[in-house]
């Protein structure tokens, strides 16, 4: 590996990695928003305004550093990985293009109205561009995965020239957009959203909750929330296990890689925690013989094609780091399916908001769905190695012919000092405005006044 | 070769390209101009006013940079990479810049201390100059040509880029947005800040008017192809008449106060100067200025006709979508600044 691809594979990551803590934020975020305001239109109770207000303002905070760090992305394919954008340009360059036309250009316009609109436009027509925020975001989302997915499990293509001036060519358009793991992969980084979003309103409110401050707020905020969270946690359980399924049958050596499995054929372990020694192809560690082959064969004795059934050279290489992620990100699944059930278990028992340690838990369950969503990405991505576009584009051939190490060196160095020093600054304003709480106009009677249909029909 | 309505796919991709370019330049021209002024105010109140004066729609104008570089990646991604990976250093300090002054404007109103206001000022001032500066560098590089050898492959140095044609033609377009930036401010403000703008823009429409005759000159005496069209169809010629009677239209506008038609005036000169650039351009996407083998036409970027055909249907329902979201918020936000509880 020379040094422009090393470079240009750690800047790449590091961007990319940093602006997805963003995105997903601001979708589960939106999502709640729709909510809120949609629950105080209907109620007309100003709690939901007041708490419709508080949240618009973090949202555009997040979506803010999600904006500048996404248009980044967007560049990075054309200065680091020209060979790739000339490779790919008439499939992923489509699915760009088509996020911007139909979605980013969505979301960006009606922000203004939502962040700057309460006093333009009647209540319904500022709902309406919360929903439409949140539907750009969630099509946004939409877009970006299908052009990944198709770097996952190219479809509906064919490749005219060869070596270097090969590239791909859209057969047909829909076959690219439905490739065999779109609709999988789209779900799976849906539900991690919710979670993502859902998890800081849960993680702000527990907070209240255990400082008795904007108890009322708090309280609502946290059901909103919590169903949120639970629907989703679930949810999650059924996309992976789908997401499992399709790289089974598309992505053999990501998914050998994912368990540790180096048997040319034999049924595959499911490990729950171990580690892996790839020069001595051994893995150690917690296991359910023949867990492997029962989730994505439902047979315990079916065969799984091991890592040395695949030629070296195309053979991920970091196989530890992918197996860890991907348990990492199993474990955080179960840990939130188990965290949100409990919630409701007890909201339904009326002793959530009274159970304080519950509510310290929840305070820092905000990092669990970001360490999930960040380490599945890693899975996905660092098990597709050393393909960039899976079994036909080497992630070494992708590379700009014109750019130099120092180059990418210094730009490097730059997004590393810039980012840095905008995460600090993102979680002090976001404590800020924590700390800030939400605007209370109410008086404290209207404000325990809480509908009264409404708070039986989510109990508590 | 496919054609629609006459004209071949490649084509229609290149002026859509270059309509999405204008409209990115008209747009994002106004913000990016007003930012360059930004330090000119003095006072926090009218810096605050000129923050809110942008602040619902900045965004939604910087939509059509993300729409452009995409729908460039997706019909001419052998452009795409090359312009870009060529420009590696200055599309970093590009990026850097959009990030600085998407945060500045953010950021600005979340705390009270006063160093806290000055910071950010500046670093949107600075940001939003140094934007237009590398946009018009990278224009006048490109107008003039950069080295690529028969294989489209970069066979120059990163300082050849920094040449007094394209210079001049960064400066010009710092200008250009200073004074459109002005304009937008006149039609959002009153009072104090009004007069002044009154000024600033009477002084940028002049700057701007001195840049764009030595640019006119340079082309004309350094940059003979860009030319060489008139004398093909002198009857295209009218153009850059037009372009100078819209130029001087401009004056005319802020010479009356009729700014609302100064900013038309000054967003046609955008698009007038963007369509001269395109028609020497044309049917080359890139030119080399060492050897015409390498320049590089659309028809050898343009991706697949079938990929085009899809996405010009895209557009063909996108395009006026994003043109109605558009006139949507800049209705929803007409008429002069009150600063209120939700500002900046």
């Amino acid at each position: 590996m020379d040094n422009v691809e090393l470079l240009s594979r750690i800047q790449f990551a590091f961007t990319i990695a940093f602006h997805y803590i963003y995105p997903p934020l601001s979708i589960g975020l939106g999502v709640c928003l729709v909510i809120m305001e949609g629950l105080y239109l209907k109620t007309k109770d100003k709690v939901y305004e007041e708490l419709t207000r508080f949240w618009v303002r973090i949202f555009a905070l997040i979506f803010g550093i999600g904006v500048a760090t996404g248009i980044v992305m967007e560049f990075e394919f054309g200065t680091n990985w020209a060979t790739y954008s000339r490779y790919v340009g008439d499939i992923f360059g489509s699915a760009l293009a088509a996020e911007g036309i139909f979605a980013f250009a969505l979301e960006s316009a009606f922000l203004g109205i939502l962040l700057f609109g309460w006093n333009k436009v009647s209540p319904r027509v500022h709902f309406m561009a919360t929903i439409l925020v949140a539907l750009g975001s969630i099509f946004s989302a939409l877009w970006i995965v299908v052009a990944n997915s198709w770097q996952q499990t190219p479809s509906g293509y064919r490749i005219e020239g060869t070596g270097m001036q090969a590239r791909a060519i859209v057969t047909d358009f829909w076959a690219m957009v439905f490739n065999p793991s779109s609709v999988e992969r789209y779900s799976h980084v849906l539900i991690g959203a919710l979670l993502a979003g859902s998890f800081l309103v849960l993680s702000v409110s527990a907070w209240y909750i255990l400082k008795k401050k904007y108890l009322v707020h708090a309280e609502a905020a946290f059901r909103i929330a919590l169903w949120v969270a639970a629907i989703s946690a679930l949810g999650q359980l059924f996309t992976g296990s789908k997401s499992a399924e399709v790289v089974t049958k598309y992505q053999p050596a990501k998914l050998a890689a994912m368990e540790g499995h180096f048997e040319k054929s034999a049924p595959g372990d499911m490990y729950l925690i171990g580690w892996v020694n790839a020069k001595e192809q051994k893995t150690t560690g917690l296991k359910i013989p023949g867990g492997l082959s029962f989730l994505v064969h439902h047979d315990v004795n079916a065969p799984i094609p091991g890592l040395n059934s695949i030629k070296p050279e195309n053979r991920p290489t970091a196989v530890n780091f992918v197996f860890q992620t991907y348990h990492l990100m199993i474990s955080i699944g179960m840990l939130l399916i188990g965290l949100t059930l409990l919630g409701l278990y007890l909201l339904y028992r009326k002793k959530l908001f009274q159970t304080r340690w519950l509510m310290s838990v929840f305070v820092f369950s905000v990092l669990l769905p970001q360490i999930g969503n960040q380490v599945g990405w890693y899975t996905a991505e660092v098990g597709r190695q050393p393909w960039v576009v899976y079994g036909l584009l080497r992630t070494s051939d992708a590379l700009s012919q014109a750019v130099k190490a120092e180059h990418v060196l210094a730009s490097l160095i730059m997004f590393t000092f810039i980012y840095v020093m905008l995460f600090v600054l993102f979680l002090y304003l976001l404590n800020k405005k924590i700390q800030h709480g939400p605007d209370v106009i109410s008086d404290d009677e209207t404000s325990s006044r809480m509908n009264p249909s409404l708070s039986s029909l989510i109990s508590e | 070769m496919d054609t629609v309505l006459g004209i071949d796919l490649p084509t229609w991709w290149f002026l859509l390209i270059g309509a999405l370019i204008s409209g990115y330049g008209i747009l994002d021209g106004f913000d990016l101009g007003a930012g360059a002024l930004h330090l000119f105010f003095r006072k926090e109140q009218s810096r605050r006013i000129a923050l809110n004066a942008i602040g619902p729609v900045w965004d939604g104008n910087e939509v059509w940079l993300v729409i452009g570089a995409g729908s460039l990646f997706a019909a001419f991604p052998l452009v795409y990479g090359t312009i870009l990976s060529v420009f590696y250093l200055p599309f970093m300090l590009f990026l850097v810049a959009i990030i600085f002054r998407g945060i500045s404007i953010e950021f600005r109103s979340k705390e009270k201390m006063k160093w806290w206001h000055q910071l950010w000022d500046i670093s949107y001032c600075v940001s939003s100059t140094v934007i237009s500066l590398l946009l018009g560098l990278v224009l006048g590089n490109l107008i003039q040509g950069i080295p690529l050898n028969a294989n489209h492959e970069f066979v120059g140095r990163l300082r050849d880029f920094f040449n007094p044609y394209a210079i001049l033609i960064a400066v010009t377009v710092l200008s250009l947005f200073m004074m459109h930036g002005a304009m937008y401010l006149l039609m959002k403000t009153e009072d104090r800040l009004y007069a002044k703008l009154t000024i600033i823009a009477n002084n940028t429409s002049k700057f701007f008017i001195l840049c764009f005759m030595a640019t006119s000159m340079a082309t004309l005496i350094y940059v003979p192809h860009m030319t060489a069209i008139f004398k093909a169809y002198p009857e295209l010629f009218a153009l850059g008449i037009a372009a100078v009677l819209i130029v001087l239209n401009i004056r005319r506008s802020i010479e009356k106060r009729q700014y609302r038609r100064g900013f038309i005036s000054s967003s046609v000169t955008t698009a007038l100067l963007l369509i001269l650039f395109a028609m020497g351009l044309y049917p080359n996407l890139v030119l080399s200025n060492i050897d015409p083998k390498g320049s590089i036409s659309i028809y050898e970027a343009a991706s697949s006709d079938g990929s085009l055909r899809t996405m010009l249907l895209f557009a063909a329902i996108g395009m006026p979508l994003v043109a109605t979201y558009t006139v949507f918020m800049f209705w929803t936000f007409r008429g002069k600044v009150k600063l209120e509880e939700h500002s900046y």
